[in-house]
């Protein structure tokens, strides 16, 4: 017999073909996630990784509030709210019937023990200072939290949505470094180190159900092994997508859909203000003339990016574009090195993976010594960087992106990194803090944008664009970055 | 003495002559600064301008590949000296003391460092003391003691068994200068081949460990680095990968062909037949 299958035959087995193949795309609930860098652990209450939020941030854990997908703050574990006339005083009122992974109810203990270990005294909490203003929590009953602050705050509703802010419970948060256990939508599966970690829907969830079922990130640091894996669909979203060099080519394949938002991400040349030489303005400010920002990011970025003049996001409505200030002008930067008596300068680069910064650090590199000042570039693994940039404070220069939505306060902090001390900018912290009127707020932190900017404490190079690539098919990826997150909530597959 | 040179060594130095020729050029000249980057010109093809086009900084390819050419053969040069310094007086030693401690020593400390896989030695070095064309060349000399001091060992064994070394010890020579002036001349020959082939490993090494970013720092340009950095952009750039990439393979094939043709050229039984 030379033919295998008689024509009505294959006519049935291709119908059948067919039939499965579209069975399985109705199916189709899971969905694999890519993400540059792998989080050193899970408790998005106990480390600073972008990445920690990027996997468990309203996928695992939940705040009383929430970011959405337009930046806005919305209501997530505390159904509503009241706010005492002076400002002080916030009731919350939560959701019912909220359940941990484990199967504990959620209410309002565990409300108090959230905020009370994030504000303690010996917390690891990465982002303590969201959570200075509190006074005392207290449990009314069990649904009811009640929330004292020193001082009115006019962004503690805000300071409450980040996910260093997520509520935990006491029983569960011991392990929560490698098994978290949280209130969302999502089950924490399974930690491969290394490679991925898998997450499930969470049956007894409290809110809307999600689409998808299961729920994989997938850690692939090198771009180029990114795009391959993009190319042959083993992964199905990488909305930080690291080399945008590659875009126009998804751009042209219709399997693909290319996004590119916003994110909070100011990237910087981190300068040292202690560092010998650095802590005269007038080197901080040469560097910041000797700078081409649309070099940067026509070169490193391949055109995706916004300039920056200061520490504060574009897109935000108080923002001032400060850029005019550090403007392009090597001979105004040479001028004031002689001036400063710093001409034969030679300082460290040191340069974290992420590819804004070793190429953006090579660019730099040659402006800088348009102007006359030495470089030696040293690349560094996250971890190296972090304990010697981050921690140790042993560098000249780096270039980092600062991922955290409106995170100008770090420049009140004298120990941060970069070490800037500043009583004036501390002073309009303070008031930042105390004020509640909105023209207030945006006379204050206008005025904290002038002052780093005029102190040219870092050199401001670009807000990061958001490049992701989806395979076409995926609806409800976030477009910008409000936050970081990867909020898979909204996910899901059409046909 | 009309002998002509072997094909593959006239080949071999060919290659490696253009090479040499680009690595000294570009000490005193390149058709375009490498250090200077020119974002508006970036990702062109080839032109009258820039004979090999520019990379994704706009820099000249031309220029990139000529001072990658001085970084490759410069890290290999004095990984190979560092190799031959250290491994030629070690196998002349234990070829003198054939059978006693030393050469066992000798032998064992090579076994020793032979059993480590050679790469990932390298990437422990620069991965301790930072990354720098400096730790490559350490790392890679290192590597290259042991293959010294085992092919000078064998060649200075059979050496010393010839009835020329036995006068020379009837005539009251010590073994420091029978192996310094009967020993070596006669080795020379195998250690120049030899040390052909392990500088193009070396290239091949410093290569291989700028391209996972360990060896030569930005902004000197390296040919391992050019294929690292060119790789996301292979696909509508690809002159940015294949042009370092057929560099790597023109010199070490050169280098290898040079090394099989000196083999051939003056393996000492060919010269004895003319």
């Amino acid at each position: 017999m030379k033919q295998l299958f008689s024509g009505p035959a294959l006519a049935t087995f291709a119908a059948a073909a067919v039939m499965n193949v579209s069975a399985v795309l109705a199916a189709q609930t899971s969905i694999t996630v890519g993400m540059q860098l792998e989080p050193p652990n899970l408790d998005p209450t106990g480390g600073a990784a972008a990445a920690i939020d990027e996997v468990v941030y309203a996928n695992v854990f939940e705040g009383l509030t929430r970011y959405q997908a337009d930046g806005s703050v919305a209501p997530a574990l505390a159904k509503s709210w009241t706010i005492s006339d002076d400002g002080l005083v916030y009731t919350f009122s939560l959701h019912s019937g909220v359940k941990f992974h484990d199967g504990s109810a959620m209410d309002a203990e565990d409300v108090k023990f959230s905020l009370d270990r994030a504000r303690a005294e010996d917390s690891t909490n990465a982002q303590k200072r969201l959570f200075t203003g509190i006074a005392s929590v207290d449990a009314v009953d069990a649904l009811t939290v009640k929330i004292t602050l020193s001082n009115p705050d006019g962004g503690f509703i805000t300071n409450l949505a980040w996910g260093d802010a997520v509520i935990v419970a006491p029983e569960s948060i011991e392990n929560a470094k490698t098994a978290p256990v949280g209130t969302g939508p999502f089950t924490f599966s399974r930690w491969v180190q290394g490679d991925r970690v898998e997450l499930a829907r969470n049956p007894d969830y409290w809110g809307d159900a999600v689409a998808l079922e299961k729920a994989t990130f997938k850690f692939i640091s090198d771009p180029t092994a990114a795009f391959a894996a993009m190319m042959a669909g083993d992964i199905d979203a990488f909305p930080g997508y690291p080399a945008p060099e590659t875009l126009p080519q998804f751009e042209a394949d219709p399997r693909f859909r290319v996004i590119v938002g916003s994110t909070e991400g100011e990237t910087i040349l981190s300068t040292n203000n202690k560092a010998e030489n650095l802590s005269d303005v007038r080197v901080r400010q040469a560097i910041a003339h000797a700078i081409d920002r649309q070099a940067i990011i026509d070169g490193a970025m391949f055109g995706y990016g916004t300039p920056i003049g200061t520490h504060f996001a574009p897109h935000h409505p108080d923002y001032v574009d400060l850029t005019g200030g550090s403007a392009h002008d090597p001979a105004k930067a040479r001028a004031l090195l002689k001036e400063a008596g710093a001409e034969n300068l030679t300082l460290s680069l040191k340069l974290p993976p992420p590819s804004y910064a070793r190429r953006g650090g090579e660019i730099i590199a040659a402006q800088l010594r348009e102007v006359g000042i030495g470089t030696e570039i040293e690349n560094l693994e996250w971890a190296q960087w972090l304990e010697q940039v981050f921690r140790g404070k042993d560098f000249d220069l780096t270039i980092v992106s600062h991922t955290e939505p409106m995170d100008i306060g770090i420049y009140a902090n004298p120990d941060y990194y970069f070490q800037y001390d500043s009583a004036a900018f501390q002073g309009l912290i303070e008031d930042l803090k105390l004020a509640t009127a909105p023209a207030d707020r945006t006379r204050i932190l206008q005025a904290a944008q002038k002052q780093i900017a005029g102190d040219y404490v870092n050199g401001y190079l670009f807000q990061l664009a958001r490049t992701g690539v989806a395979n076409a098919r995926i609806n409800g990826l976030w477009e910008n970055a409000p936050t970081q997150a990867n909020d898979l909530t909204g996910v899901s597959w059409s046909d | 003495m009309t002998a002509r040179l072997p094909l593959t060594l006239v080949v071999g130095l060919a290659l490696t002559a253009v090479f040499v020729a680009a690595a000294l050029l570009s000490l005193v000249w390149t058709p375009h600064a490498v250090e200077s980057l020119n974002i508006a010109a970036r990702l062109q093809p080839a032109s009258a301008e820039h004979l090999l086009g520019t990379d994704h900084f706009g820099r000249d390819m031309l220029s990139m590949l000529m001072v990658g050419a001085r970084t490759s053969i410069a890290v290999a040069i004095v990984a190979v000296g560092i190799g031959m310094a250290l491994g030629v007086p070690l196998g002349l030693l234990a070829a003198a003391n054939h059978g006693g401690v030393i050469d066992d020593l000798v032998m064992r400390g090579n076994d020793l460092v032979f059993a480590f896989p050679a790469l990932v030695i390298a990437i422990l070095i620069t991965a301790v003391f930072g990354p720098s064309a400096f730790n490559a060349i350490l790392a890679i000399g290192i590597f290259n003691t042991p293959v010294f001091a085992r092919v000078t060992r064998g060649g200075a064994l059979a050496v010393w068994t010839q009835e020329f070394i036995l006068a020379a010890r009837v005539s009251g020579k010590g073994v420091v200068r029978i192996s310094l002036e009967h020993i070596l001349p006669n080795i020379a020959s195998l250690l120049i081949v030899q040390g052909t082939i392990q500088f193009s490993l070396g290239i091949l090494a410093e290569a291989g460990l700028s391209y996972v970013g360990l060896g030569a720092q930005p902004p000197l340009p390296s040919w391992g680095r050019m294929l690292a950095d060119s790789q996301t952009m292979i696909s509508f750039a690809p002159h940015l990968a294949v042009l370092p990439g057929l560099a790597i393979i023109a010199t070490v094939l050169g280098l290898n062909l040079t090394g099989d043709g000196l083999r051939d050229h003056l393996d000492p039984r060919l010269r004895r037949r003319r």
